[in-house]
């Protein structure tokens, strides 16, 4: 295991630096004359519009000469697509801003109950095992003392890994969820455990990981891994746990 | 325990005298003492027609009557083993002496009659001042709905609140809902019941995860937090039952509060500072601003008496403490001084403040939190609780005269409601896992 982590550790350095140097090899031309502000457009489309409920729906997004593109308030590519499952009705909103102005596109998914009898359960398939599997050796859950968001010794090396193995793979975005003890109050804890997703969110930061790829979530006490009411059960549950995002 | 109790009392009477104050013109004069419980005797209702379907309804009109005023916190109930003979359906059977003198010794009796016919329900009732013979009718009520075992407790919630508002002098809770959190589907849902416990329903269908419940002060909306893809501020309405819009923001946004004006809607988010801090917004979510800098501030309640403080909690120094700003984020003040102090909820005088409370924080070991009462202006603070668990998220009742919370002591979370002054201790629910009780404006 150690073995193969070195090579791709390795491999990714390789990569980075061919990347510099293919970077640096390039002359820069001389800087052409400012074109006139072209019109911004936006659109936001959603296929099927109507789902049941546990059923996806893909939304597709384009935009022009757009500088910043956000859908739902969460920056995203000028153009893209992304699967969505809302369990309710929802509309979402695309808004690019740029240098003439701002467009905005809706989209909106209708969510129907699904039949009484549920289909049974279809085998997925799972076409992103590697990522998966090279993803979980790299971002092991980091814990936190009672109350506290700050990072221990460890976790400054957990996250040096996940940051080289995010860099290795500038495709992933991963979830950053925090989470607490069973003590003290449900909503406290969930602003603690944001605070715990943060302080992991700004070290990946700090290790040059892009922000784009970073989303972050409390789960406070809500989501358990360990249900006993010790210190030993407490201390598992005081973590951030990261996910990648298919 | 005793002291403590006493201590309690005087305290409560104390804060709450500027609300009895302003209602001491209603007040009926008993020939007893100001503050002293009015003694009341309370008859079983007696059947007016031969239905079959009476008795149910019946039953359940006399205990939902006598336990809303057992409840109440002003009434001293005479026992109904000292009552005279006989059934007492309508103003001839009643002797006032027989009431008025000891074994009763009663200062006022509330009687009736109920009963169905054609499918409806038809009571009526009455409150005599028995100490008053010249005049002695305070109240006489008729109510008539579909004959059903619910409608014949809501008309016994409905005629116990014209007894404490005409004797107590402000409306009391029995006709007001308590919101909380039920996992009794599989899911943390928002549920709604009656003050008392009863006519417990599921209002939300989120199928996800659901907290902090807060009804608006007209009882029209239900703001809460909910969990898909991320923790938004989400709007119930009971006008079209169902989820409304309400603006989503980045980051995790929780724990909701209305203003009493129902203008205003404060809550804990982390679109800015990816940290979470205190934001207050228009009713309809539009406008939101930051108030706070703290990076763990969460559960903001407003003054009810004034919407110009907020109250939340912080752990910007630590452990988390109640702290009191302006409702434009200014004069921000911290009022506990140690422990972990959470889940603020401010009096409808907004004199009082109760909260959770591990007033001795040992390293290491969190223990049972208990609920406690400030007095806002003096600092002086009042244990509510002493009976264990853990015990959390404490909600005031529209009259000022009860606090609702979620405890343990039972063995699982669970939602219990006691007298401001630490009596008539009762467990409301029973399914389930239930907590962060929150209780209606009205």
């Amino acid at each position: 295991m150690n073995y193969s982590k070195k090579h791709m550790i390795l491999a990714g350095v390789m990569f980075t630096l061919l990347v510099l140097a293919v970077g640096c090899g390039k002359k820069k031309p001389p800087p052409p004359p400012p074109p006139p502000p072209k019109p911004v457009t936006a659109t936001l489309s959603a296929n099927p519009t109507s789902i049941q409920a546990g059923q996806s729906s893909t939304l597709t997004w384009s935009t022009e000469n757009a500088d910043d593109v956000t859908l739902d308030g969460q920056k995203v590519n000028a153009s893209g697509t992304q699967a969505v499952s809302p369990t309710q009705t929802t509309t979402y909103h695309l808004v690019a801003k740029g240098a003439s102005g701002t467009q905005e596109g809706t989209a909106q998914v209708t969510v129907t109950q699904p039949p009484p009898p549920p289909p049974p359960p279809t085998p997925t398939p799972t076409p992103q095992v590697s990522d998966d599997q090279l993803f979980a050796q790299a971002a092991q859950d980091i814990y936190f003392d009672f109350d506290k968001s700050d990072l221990r010794p460890e976790a400054h090396q957990t996250l040096a890994q996940i940051a080289q193995a995010m860099k290795a793979h500038p495709n992933w975005k991963v979830q950053i969820e925090g989470n607490t003890d069973e003590r003290g109050s449900t909503e406290y804890n969930l602003a603690l455990g944001e605070r715990r997703a943060d302080a992991a969110r700004q070290e990946l930061l700090r290790n040059g990981v892009s922000g784009d790829a970073l989303k972050t979530i409390s789960y406070g006490k809500e989501k358990p891994v360990c249900t006993e009411s010790n210190e030993n059960c407490w201390q598992k549950n005081r973590r951030d746990h990261f996910t990648l995002l298919h | 325990m005793i002291k403590t109790r006493t201590a309690l009392a005087l305290f409560l009477f104390v804060a709450l005298f500027s609300l009895s104050q302003l209602a001491a013109q209603d007040w009926i004069r008993t020939g007893t003492n100001r503050g002293a419980p009015i003694r009341v005797a309370v008859p079983d209702f007696k059947q007016s027609t031969a239905d079959p379907a009476n008795q149910p309804m019946l039953t359940t009109f006399n205990d939902t009557l006598w336990n809303d005023l057992d409840n109440a916190g002003i009434f001293e109930m005479v026992a109904k083993s000292f009552y005279p003979a006989g059934s007492f359906g309508a103003p001839a059977d009643l002797k006032l002496d027989a009431w008025g003198n000891p074994p009763p010794n009663a200062a006022m009796v509330a009687f009736g009659n109920l009963g169905a016919s054609g499918g409806k329900l038809e009571v009526q009732g009455w409150l005599y001042d028995v100490k008053n013979p010249t005049s002695p009718q305070v109240l006489g009520k008729q109510y008539r709905e579909d004959a059903t075992v619910d409608n014949a407790r809501v008309i016994a919630h409905r005629f116990a609140n014209e007894i404490i508002t005409r004797l107590g002098g402000v409306p009391g809770a029995t006709e007001s809902k308590i919101y909380f959190i039920s996992n009794r589907t599989g899911n943390k849902e928002v549920w709604s019941m009656d003050y008392d416990g009863g006519s417990q329903k599921q209002v939300t269908k989120l199928g996800g995860i659901a907290l902090s419940p807060r009804i608006s002060p007209d009882n029209s909306r239900l703001a809460f937090s909910g969990l898909r893809d991320s923790w938004q501020i989400m709007m119930y309405s009971f006008d079209v039952d169902r989820l409304v819009s309400f603006p989503r923001h980045p980051g995790g946004n929780y724990s909701p509060a209305w203003s009493s004006d129902g203008t205003k809607i404060a809550f804990s988010s982390s679109m800015g500072t990816g940290a979470s801090e205190i934001y207050i917004a228009d009713a309809s979510g539009a406008g939101a601003r930051r108030l706070t800098n703290g990076r763990t501030d969460v559960s903001p309640v407003f003054n009810p008496r004034t919407n110009g403080q907020i109250a939340f909690v912080s752990g910007r120094t630590g452990l988390p403490q109640i702290y009191i700003m302006d409702a434009d984020g200014s004069n921000v003040q911290r009022i506990t001084d140690q422990g972990y102090a959470v889940s603020p909820s401010w009096s409808p005088n907004g004199l009082l403040l109760a909260f959770a409370w591990v007033r001795n924080y040992g390293p290491g070991v969190l223990g049972g939190a208990d609920i406690y009462i400030m007095d806002i202006a003096s600092k002086q603070i009042v244990q509510l609780t002493h009976d264990g668990g853990r015990n959390d998220f404490p909600s005031w009742s529209p009259d000022g005269r009860h606090i609702v919370f979620q405890s343990n002591r039972s063995g699982t979370e669970q939602i219990w409601s006691v007298l401001a002054d630490g009596t008539h201790l009762q467990q409301l629910t029973r399914t389930g896992r239930n907590s962060q009780p929150n209780w209606s404006y009205r």
